[in-house]
C-alpha cells in the first residue's frame, strides 16, 4: 500500500547551519510514527516544514502522491492534515465548543456567512468530537479557564474536526503531569486505531515514546541517525549516547564521519 | 544652489523640535507600551511655558535657562500626568490608557487657554542670535544655525544616557521585555515615571526651542502631532538614530514641499510614510517586533452570546422610546437625537474591526468623512439625488476601504494604527488642499436631502432606520460565522492559519465592512447637516470614534454605540459652558479610572455583582 505521507531529502539551512539535512522517511496509513532527538536536534524545523510554516530549502512532501512543500498552513491543512502544537493555540475569547465549531465551520466554508449564529452551527458535530476526546462535559465552558491538560485535548478535538487522513502532533504532552500524558497518548492511540488516522508525533517524554508509537525515528543535529521499533531503538548504541550525551557524543560522530 | 543649500539648513533647523518631541514619544511607547496622544500637548506646553519664562528671565543667560526650565517644568508636569492618570490604568487592556491621554489633551487644551488667553503669542528672539548670515547670498537666520548645532549634542547626550548608563540599560531592557526586568527586581512604576519625567521633558524642550522661530498657539498640539507620529514611524519604534534620521528628511521634504508643491505639503510627509512602510514594514531603523510581546493584560475576553431576555426587552423598550421621540419632544432634541445615532453608527463600524478584530485604527474618520464627501461631491457635481448618494457613500468608503486596508494590513500592531492614521491624514489633507474641488476650508455646503425628507422630523426616521440597522447588522456579523473568524484571527493566527482560515483575508474583508458602515453614517451625516468640511476626515475625529469605542468598552458587544451615545451626549451638554474641554477631559479620565472595562463592562460587573445579570460559572 502507497504511504499517506512521504518525505524525501528534506532540508533547510539558516544560514551555514543545517538544521535539517537530507530527512527521508514513509509514513503508512494507520501508523503512530514517532519522531525523537535532544534539544535543537531539528524536530520543530521538520515539523513546521510539514505544516507549511516554513518552506524547505530543498526536498519533497508528498502527501498521498501530492507535494505539498512550500504550500501554506491552511492549504495543507484543506488536504486533511490535522495539526497540534507544542504550546497550545486556541481561541481564548470563545467557549470550548465553539473552538470545535470554528474549525468545522472553516471546513465546511463558511467563514464568510453573515446570515446564520455561529454558535448554532455544527454544534452536534462538535460535540460528539468533544466526547471522543472526553471532554463533553466543558463543552460550555469558557476556553480561558481550562486546565493545560484539557487545552491539549480540546486541540486534539479541533485538529480531528475535518477528519484528517494524517495528524501532526508537536509534542503533544508537554507540560502536563504524567499520568495526564499516559491518558492523551492513549486516548490518541485509540482514536487512530478507530479511525485510520496516521500520527507524526514528536515527544522528548520517552515513556510516552515507547509505550505508542508503532516505529521511531531518530534525528540528530538535523539528521536522521537511527530508525526502527521500539525495542531496536531502545538497543542503539548511537542513540543511547546521543541520549546520554557528553563526550561520547562527539566522539560518536568523529567515529561516524571516519567510517 | 545658495537657495538650495539654505533650504536645507531650514530644514534641518526645524527637525531638532521634531527629533525631541518625537523621540520623547517613542521612548515612553517602548517602556510602557502607551501611546501618549497627550505629547503634542506637552510640546504646547513647553513653548508656553518657555514664554512666560522668557519675559521674566532676561539677556542671554535667561532665553537658554529658560528653555532648560520649561523642559524640566514640563518633566514635572508630565510625571503627576503620569502618576495620577497612567497608574491606575496600567492594568487596563491593551492600549486602554490613551484614552486617558486624550483626556490629558482636553484638559492641558482648556488650562493652556485659562491661563495664557486664545491669543497667539509671538516667541522673543534669543538674545545674540537674531540676526541672519549669508550663505552663498541666501539669508539664514542665525537661530536656525545654533539649533542645528545644538540639536546632536541633544541626540548624543540621550544616545550616550541610553546605550552607557545603567538607567539606559533599565530602559532598553524594559523595551525589550518588561516583565522580565520587573522579575529583575527593578522597580517598574519609578522606571516608568522616569521615562515619563524624560519624554515629556523632551517635548517641553522641543517646544521652547521652537519659539523663536514659530511661536506659541492652542493648536500646536495637534500639528505636530501627525508629523511625530510619521517621524517615529518612519524611524522605527524605539529607534533613537532612526527617529532623528527621519525628523531629518520630513523636515527637509516640508521645506522643500513648500517651495516646490505647495498644494501637497501636506500629504507629502505621509506619503513618504506609506512609502517607507510598503518596504520596510518596521520603519527605517526599526526592528521586527516580537509577536505576543504586548502582553494582554486584564481579563480575558468572555465569550459573546446573542443578548438574553431581559436585555433583549431592555433594547426594545430604548428604541420605542427613540421611535417616539418626534411626538413628545422638540425640533432640537430630534435633531440632536439624529447626529447621536449617525455617530453611533459610525463608532460601531469602528468597535466591530476594533473589538471582533482587534485591528485599532487611528484613520476610521477616513471613512466616515470619506463616505460624508463622496455623497457631497456628488451631489454638488453631479446633482445626485440624496437616495443615491447615499448608496453611493457606504460604497466609495468601502471602496476606499479595500485599498487602504490592502496598504495597512501588511502590517501589524502600531504600525497598522500609523499606516491607517497616514492615510487618514492623506484624506483630510486632499479635502483641504484640494480646495478647486473639494472647496478646501470652506467646505461644500448645500447639500439637502430630497423633498420628501428634508423635514427633520422625516429625516429622523430614515437616520433611525439606517443607524438601528446598521448596528444591528454589524452586531449579528459579531454572532454570525464571519464574527467569529475575525475573532479567531485575533485570538490565534496560528491555529486560525493551521485550520483553513485566510486570517489576513478575513481582516480585509472586516476591514472593508467596517469602512462601509462608517460610510454610511458619513452619508447620513451630510444631508443632516447640510454642509460638509475637512475637519469630518481629521485625526481627532479618528480619535473620538477610537475614545468612544473604549470608554463603552472595547471587550463587550455593546461597547461602540453605546460609548457613542455616551460621549455625544455629553458633549452636546458640556459644550455650552466655556470651558467644556476641560469638563470632558476630567469626565473621560475618571471614567477610565473608575472603569477601566468601559461603560458596558463596568455595568455588566455591577449588575452581576448585585444579582441583576446571572455570573457565568468561570467567571471569579
Amino acid at each position: 500500500m502507497s504511504p499517506i505521507l512521504s518525505v524525501r531529502n528534506l532540508s533547510r539551512n539558516f544560514g551555514a547551519i543545517k538544521a535539517v539535512d537530507d530527512v527521508s522517511f514513509d509514513l503508512a496509513k494507520g501508523e503512530l510514527l514517532a519522531l525523537i532527538g535532544p534539544n535543537g536536534a531539528g524536530k520543530s524545523t521538520c515539523f513546521n516544514m510539514l505544516m507549511g510554516q516554513l518552506r524547505p530549502s530543498s526536498g519533497t512532501v508528498q502527501l498521498m502522491g501530492k507535494n505539498i512543500a512550500g504550500m501554506q498552513p491552511r492549504k495543507i491543512w484543506r488536504m486533511g492534515v490535522g495539526r497540534t502544537f507544542q504550546i497550545t493555540a486556541t481561541y481564548v475569547s470563545m467557549t470550548v465548543v465553539e473552538n470545535v465549531q470554528m474549525a468545522l465551520i472553516s471546513h465546511h466554508r463558511r467563514l464568510y456567512s453573515l446570515t446564520s449564529f455561529a454558535h448554532k452551527l455544527y454544534r452536534d458535530k462538535a460535540l460528539a468530537l468533544l466526547e471522543t476526546v472526553g471532554m463533553a462535559d466543558q463543552a460550555d465552558r469558557h476556553c480561558a479557564v481550562l486546565a493545560y491538560g484539557d487545552l491539549k485535548r480540546l486541540e486534539l478535538a479541533v485538529a480531528l474536526a475535518h477528519d484528517p487522513v494524517l495528524l501532526l502532533m508537536d509534542e503533544p504532552t508537554a507540560g502536563m503531569a504524567p499520568r495526564e500524558r499516559i491518558a492523551l497518548m492513549q486516548l490518541t492511540a485509540d482514536i487512530l486505531a478507530q479511525r485510520g488516522i496516521s500520527v507524526l508525533f514528536t515527544e522528548h517524554d520517552m515513556d510516552v515514546v515507547f509505550a505508542h508509537s508503532h516505529r521511531i525515528m531518530v534525528l540528530n543535529r538535523g539528521q536522521l541517525i537511527a530508525e526502527g521499533t521500539v525495542d531496536e531503538i531502545r538497543n542503539n548504541r548511537q542513540v543511547q549516547e546521543v541520549y546520554l550525551g557528553g563526550g561520547t557524543l562527539f566522539k560518536a560522530a568523529e567515529d561516524d564521519a571516519h567510517a | 544652489m545658495g537657495l538650495f543649500i539654505a533650504q536645507i539648513l531650514t530644514g534641518l533647523a526645524n527637525a531638532g523640535a521634531l527629533f525631541m518631541v518625537a523621540s520623547g514619544l517613542s521612548l515612553i511607547f517602548g517602556v510602557t507600551r502607551v501611546v501618549n496622544f497627550a505629547h503634542g500637548s506637552f510640546y504646547m506646553l513647553g513653548a508656553y511655558v518657555g514664554y512666560s519664562l522668557m519675559q521674566a528671565l532676561p539677556g542671554v543667560a535667561g532665553f537658554w535657562g529658560a528653555i532648560l526650565l520649561a523642559g524640566l517644568i514640563v518633566g514635572v508636569i508630565g510625571v503627576i500626568v503620569e502618576i495620577c492618570v497612567l497608574r491606575p490604568v496600567y492594568r487596563a487592556p491593551e492600549l486602554f490608557q490613551l484614552v486617558a491621554t486624550f483626556g490629558v489633551i482636553l484638559v492641558i487644551q482648556d488650562l493652556t487657554l485659562m491661563i495664557w488667553g486664545p491669543q497667539d503669542l509671538l516667541g522673543p528672539r534669543a538674545p545674540g542670535l537674531k540676526g541672519i548670515i549669508r550663505i552663498m547670498g541666501e539669508p539664514v537666520p542665525q537661530y536656525d544655525i545654533a539649533l542645528i548645532a545644538i540639536t546632536p549634542f541633544v541626540a548624543i547626550g540621550l544616545w550616550y544616557l541610553i546605550t552607557r548608563t545603567r538607567v539606559g540599560t533599565l530602559v532598553r531592557a524594559a523595551t525589550q521585555d518588561r516583565e522580565m526586568v520587573g522579575a529583575l527586581g527593578v522597580n517598574q512604576s519609578w522606571l516608568f515615571t522616569g521615562v515619563f519625567f524624560l519624554g515629556c521633558a523632551l517635548a517641553g524642550l522641543g517646544g521652547a526651542l521652537q519659539l523663536p522661530k514659530g511661536g506659541a498657539d492652542l493648536l500646536m498640539d495637534f500639528s505636530i502631532l501627525g508629523a511625530v507620529f510619521v517621524v517615529v514611524v518612519i524611524g522605527g519604534m524605539g529607534s533613537l538614530p532612526g527617529a532623528y534620521l527621519a525628523a531629518v528628511i520630513i523636515s527637509i521634504l516640508n521645506v522643500f514641499g513648500v517651495t516646490y508643491a505647495p498644494q501637497s505639503t501636506l500629504v507629502l510627509m505621509f506619503v513618504v510614510m506609506v512609502v517607507v512602510l510598503m518596504i520596510r514594514p518596521f520603519g527605517l531603523l526599526g526592528k521586527e517586533e516580537v509577536a505576543g510581546e504586548h502582553g494582554q493584560t486584564g481579563e480575558p475576553e468572555r465569550p459573546i452570546k446573542p443578548a438574553g431576555p431581559r436585555i433583549r426587552l431592555l433594547v426594545t423598550t430604548l428604541l420605542v422610546i427613540l421611535a417616539l421621540l418626534p411626538l413628545y419632544s422638540g425640533n432640537f432634541a430630534v435633531v440632536l437625537v439624529t447626529d447621536i445615532m449617525i455617530f453611533c453608527l459610525f463608532a460601531a463600524s469602528l468597535h466591530f474591526m476594533l473589538g471582533q478584530g482587534g485591528l485599532v485604527s487611528f484613520g476610521h474618520a477616513a471613512f466616515f468623512g470619506g463616505g460624508a464627501y463622496a455623497a457631497a461631491l456628488l451631489v454638488t457635481y453631479a446633482s445626485t439625488p440624496m437616495e443615491l448618494a447615499l448608496v453611493l457613500a457606504p460604497v466609495s468608503a468601502g471602496l476606499a476601504a479595500i485599498v487602504i486596508g490592502w496598504v495597512c494590513l501588511r502590517s501589524t500592531g502600531v504600525y497598522f494604527a500609523m499606516l491607517t492614521l497616514a492615510f487618514g491624514q492623506l484624506l483630510w489633507s486632499l479635502a483641504f488642499q484640494w480646495g478647486d474641488v473639494t472647496g478646501g476650508d470652506d467646505g461644500l455646503v448645500n447639500i439637502w436631502p430630497s423633498a420628501w425628507a428634508s423635514d427633520n422630523t422625516v429625516y429622523y426616521y430614515l437616520a433611525f432606520t439606517l443607524c438601528v440597522g446598521g448596528i444591528l447588522l454589524l452586531r449579528q456579523a459579531a454572532h454570525a460565522p464571519f464574527g467569529y473568524a475575525l475573532r479567531a484571527a485575533r485570538d490565534s493566527t496560528r491555529q486560525a492559519e493551521a485550520t483553513g482560515i485566510n486570517t489576513k483575508r478575513v481582516q480585509w474583508v472586516a476591514f472593508t465592512f467596517a469602512g462601509t458602515m462608517a460610510g454610511l453614517a458619513g452619508g447620513l451625516f451630510v444631508f443632516s447637516k447640510g454642509s460638509i468640511f475637512p475637519n469630518e476626515l481629521e485625526t481627532a475625529r479618528s480619535f473620538d470614534a477610537l475614545i468612544v469605542v473604549f470608554l463603552g468598552g472595547v471587550k463587550t458587544l455593546s461597547g461602540g454605540w453605546v460609548g457613542g451615545a455616551f460621549f455625544e451626549g455629553a458633549k452636546d451638554y458640556l459644550t455650552r459652558f466655556e470651558y467644556w474641554r476641560l469638563t470632558l477631559g476630567l469626565l473621560i479620565i475618571f471614567v477610565v479610572i473608575l472603569g477601566p472595562e468601559g461603560i458596558v463592562g463596568s455595568l455588566r460587573k455591577a449588575g452581576e455583582r448585585i444579582g441583576l445579570l446571572k455570573t457565568p460559572e468561570d467567571a471569579t
